[in-house]
């Protein structure tokens, strides 16, 4: 290594130290003049309170990281934002909405109260296909919206991937009706249980919905993780991201390796989007805009284009728009969130872990 | 001799030619200036007369009202083609001005403040606004492109509208207890310095009306008598009057337009759009051309926010939100980006389709399609949406599909500007950050070959000629 690249490594350190600093000094900021909290008690007085704001954030962030990771993975490879993904995610959960009403349909009604063995077989039978599906339709978006454009500018893309969003969301519009829609029926208790499953300290509640969510979503993460760094495929990826024309060069069908991008981005939006009709307990049109924004911020937080600054950057915010909801206002939320993605491009717009690619930006 | 007159000849003649078009196209623009007054003033007599009332609702014309719609959204797309289209800064946050103009109006002509300033001082007041909001959040963007810049005009976009919603218990203290504790953010808390508290506003001041949004809003009021009564009301209960207020608006902007793209400033646009490095080492201040062109484009938004406040008399934090902000995007690179005609012509057509047409057609079919959906309940999903079918909850769909197949078939737009069309047909400088792109220009070189070949009838080939856009008509 040189002296230079040492230096660049010593200061890129130094920055992301001093981001993360950054970040918890305001978390920090936030928990200690809460509403109810009278003077300098903190987090020490109120554990109970911090604490459950600070473990519900994380495992909303870890959905959040989810589909982040598709963001990520296309932008990083296309430089393309594809605001589809986030609609993608949408057609998640109406896929498993649709799922329950045809177990319903086939007199196997899904919710809270059926035997456990009959939300095993569903959820096996439900994730793989919502994933598969939604990675079919996301690869199909790339071939048919974005290929044709892959040698017009990126903003050409980026406008195509707004129209595919705009297509995506009448269609859930047209599926689900314009309000939210319940995944189970009236008064029947919601498949995913809320229970406390353990107590953290004797303060923190950890729900068996947490851990639900934690089960699906870190196991994902890391097969991806070792699905790009490990396989053969995965590393044509990395090459392809680093250099289209190269990678094509030295034999790596390029379109392939695209295609298999969007079908990996497509798969962790539609799971994403299962796991969040579940954790929730309804689908709804217009998740996709919300959770796709999120998922945006947390993948420019983290460097967009890296899959562990994803994960980092979706954990971070899902524990930011927990402190806000709880110690300001969820109504304050989207300003938040946007206030953060604002803030982090323009005054570090590689992110945590991005790296120094100033012309991105 | 003959060299000099060779070299002088040609770009006079292009210039006559300029001019001999331009003759043409004024005498077109009157002549449908004139129809169109005359349709407005007489739209609903003519509606109700038998044999052309008859005729007039066999075709989907567009109301009054409509007419209204499309030529403020004529102007709001003129303003971001301004941004997109000549400096080519991608802006997807539009709406962010929209709401500063509209609020402004709010706040300074309706019952919330008991403040009633005439229009006519309102709007420009909300011009000024606009502007210094749009140079304000357009500051920090300047060293970002591309889509970035996008995502971040995108946050801005976001903000704003929340920002309308949310200021609705506002408490400004000044005394010792500074920072304000703006509408529930109690930056610190008040029992920490308990010191009486000097409220600059408050307590619980709602400066934009919050979610139920301001209403009524002072329409602009001409005291002038006439048949219209003693004075002349410009608001969406009067909407022959408000139509040539808003025409005029509309006349001057894009007179606005033509002269700001034809001028020095105008020129540096296209040229940082281009290639800004290029641009700057030839002399152009990047930064304050960045800063005019979002702050002319954000002025537009504002004029157009002062005039729906007043016009609808309501101004409701729903009606600005992303989609407004897309809609207008889809208008400017349906008609052509950085066409001023063309952006006129994508304002129309997309609010026509989506005021007039889509209702019209929905007349005739929503009603079988129900009826089809109602004979196939049971098939699930599609019975559902066949039932509750209405053909104008389709218009995103179609927005969406339109975007695709533009940027895909047709990216310099229906009425392109000779320039950005020659270039996107292989000719002339491009640049990889603009709608044009080099790499493009392999496949569209050969496009243009067969258009030459006349392969689009109807359509003028691009000619390098014609790529010096000063000269070109709007």
């Amino acid at each position: 290594m040189t002296d230079a690249a040492r230096v660049r490594e010593g200061r890129e350190t130094r920055s992301r130290v001093r981001l993360v600093v950054f970040v918890l000094v305001v978390a920090l900021f936030l928990a200690l003049w809460g509403k109810d909290v009278p003077i300098w008690g903190g987090c020490t007085a109120h554990l109970t309170v911090c604490g459950n704001v600070f473990s519900i954030g994380i495992f909303q962030g870890m959905i959040i990281a989810l589909i982040a990771l598709g963001y990520t993975l296309v932008y990083g490879i296309l430089q393309l934002i594809n605001f589809a993904n986030g609609d993608v995610f949408m057609l998640g959960s109406l896929l498993a909405y649709e799922s329950v009403s045809i177990f319903k349909a086939l007199g196997l009604p899904i919710s809270g109260s059926a035997p456990i063995a009959e939300i095993i077989l569903w959820l096996a039978l439900t994730l793989p296909i919502t994933m598969v599906l939604t990675a079919l339709l996301n690869a199909g978006i790339e071939r048919y919206a974005y290929r044709p454009l892959r040698r017009a500018p990126t903003v050409a893309t980026l406008i195509s991937a707004i129209g595919m969003s705009f297509i995506l969301q009448n269609a859930g519009q047209k599926v689900l009706g314009a309000s939210p829609v319940s995944l189970v029926q009236g008064s029947d208790p919601s498949i995913l249980s809320s229970a406390d499953v353990f107590v953290l300290f004797g303060e923190i509640h950890i729900k068996f919905s947490h851990l639900f969510v934690t089960a699906i979503t870190i196991p994902l993460l890391f097969a991806l993780v070792w699905f790009v760094a490990n396989t053969r495929q995965g590393k044509a990826m990395r090459a392809v991201a680093q250099d289209r024309e190269a990678a094509g060069l030295m034999g790596i069908n390029v379109d392939r390796t695209i295609s298999l991008t969007f079908l990996l981005a497509g798969a962790l939006a539609g799971g994403a989007g299962l796991i969040v009709a579940l954790y929730n307990g309804q689908a709804w049109w217009f998740y996709g805009t919300p959770f796709g924004l999120q998922a945006f911020t947390a993948a420019v937080f983290g460097g967009i284009g890296n899959l562990k600054g994803a994960a980092v950057g979706g954990i971070i915010l899902g524990i930011m728009i927990s402190l806000n909801a709880y110690y300001i206002d969820p109504r304050w939320q989207e300003v938040v969130v946007f206030g953060l993605l604002v803030v982090v491009l323009i005054f570090k717009p590689t992110g945590l872990f991005g790296s120094a690619q100033s012309e991105r930006a | 001799m003959a060299v000099t007159t060779d070299l002088k000849g040609g770009p006079r003649r292009r210039v006559m030619d300029a001019m001999r078009e331009q003759r043409n196209q004024k005498w077109i623009v009157v002549g449908l200036l004139l129809f169109s007054m005359f349709y407005s003033a007489f739209f609903i007599d003519l509606r109700n007369s038998p044999g052309i009332g008859d005729l007039m609702h066999a075709i989907p014309l567009p109301s009054v009202n409509n007419i209204i719609v499309m030529c403020y959204y004529a102007i709001l797309a003129l303003g971001l083609n301004i941004v997109v289209g000549f400096a080519g800064l991608l802006d997807l946050g539009y709406v962010a001005f929209y709401v500063f103009g509209a609020y402004t109006t709010a706040v300074l002509a309706s019952p919330l403040f008991n403040i009633h300033i005439a229009w006519w001082f309102v709007a420009p007041i909300g011009v000024v606004v606009a502007a210094t909001a749009g140079v304000l959040l357009g500051a920090p963007t300047l060293r970002l492109r591309g889509d970035y810049l996008a995502i971040v005009t995108l946050g801005f976009g976001e903000i704003l509208p929340r920002l309308a919603r949310n200021l609705d218990s506002v408490n400004v203290d000044i005394g010792l207890t500074i920072p304000a504790t703006i509408a529930g953010i109690k930056l610190l808390a008040n029992d920490i310095i308990l010191i009486p508290q000097t409220r600059l506003i408050g307590p619980d001041t709602s400066i934009t009306g919050g979610n139920i949004g301001v209403n009524p809003i002072d329409p602009p009021i001409l005291p002038i008598p006439g048949p219209w009564g003693d004075k002349l009301i410009f608001s969406n209960a009067n909407p022959t009057a408000s139509f040539f207020l808003i025409l005029g608006l509309l006349l001057l902007v894009f007179f606005v337009c033509v002269r700001l793209r034809d001028s020095r400033l105008g020129r540096a646009w296209m040229a940082i759009r281009e290639d800004e490095l290029a641009a700057a080492s030839m002399g152009i201040d990047t930064v304050s051309t960045k800063l005019l062109a979002f702050g002319l484009g954000a002025s537009f938004s504002g004029f157009t926010g002062a005039f729906f406040g007043s016009y609808s008399t309501a101004v409701f934090p729903e009606s600005f939100n992303f989609n407004i902000s897309i809609t207008i995007l889809i208008m400017i690179i349906l008609g052509g980006i950085g066409s001023l005609r063309g952006v006129v012509l994508g304002a129309f057509v997309l609010i026509y389709i989506n005021d007039a047409l889509l209702p019209f057609l929905g007349g005739f079919v929503d009603q079988p399609v129900q009826a089809v959906g109602n004979a196939i309940r049971g098939v699930p999903i599609f019975g559902d949406i066949l039932a509750n079918f209405t053909l104008t909850s389709f218009n995103y769909l179609l927005y969406g599909i339109i975007l695709v197949f533009m940027m895909i078939f047709r990216p310099e737009g229906l009425l392109p500007f000779a320039a950005r069309k020659a270039e996107l047909h292989g000719e002339g400088i491009s640049s990889g950050e603009t709608f044009g792109s080099d790499s493009e220009q392999a496949e569209a070189a050969t496009e243009f070959e067969e258009q030459e070949e006349g392969g689009l009838p109807g359509e003028p080939p691009a000619t390098p000629e014609s790529t010096d856009g000063g000269s070109t008509p709007a």
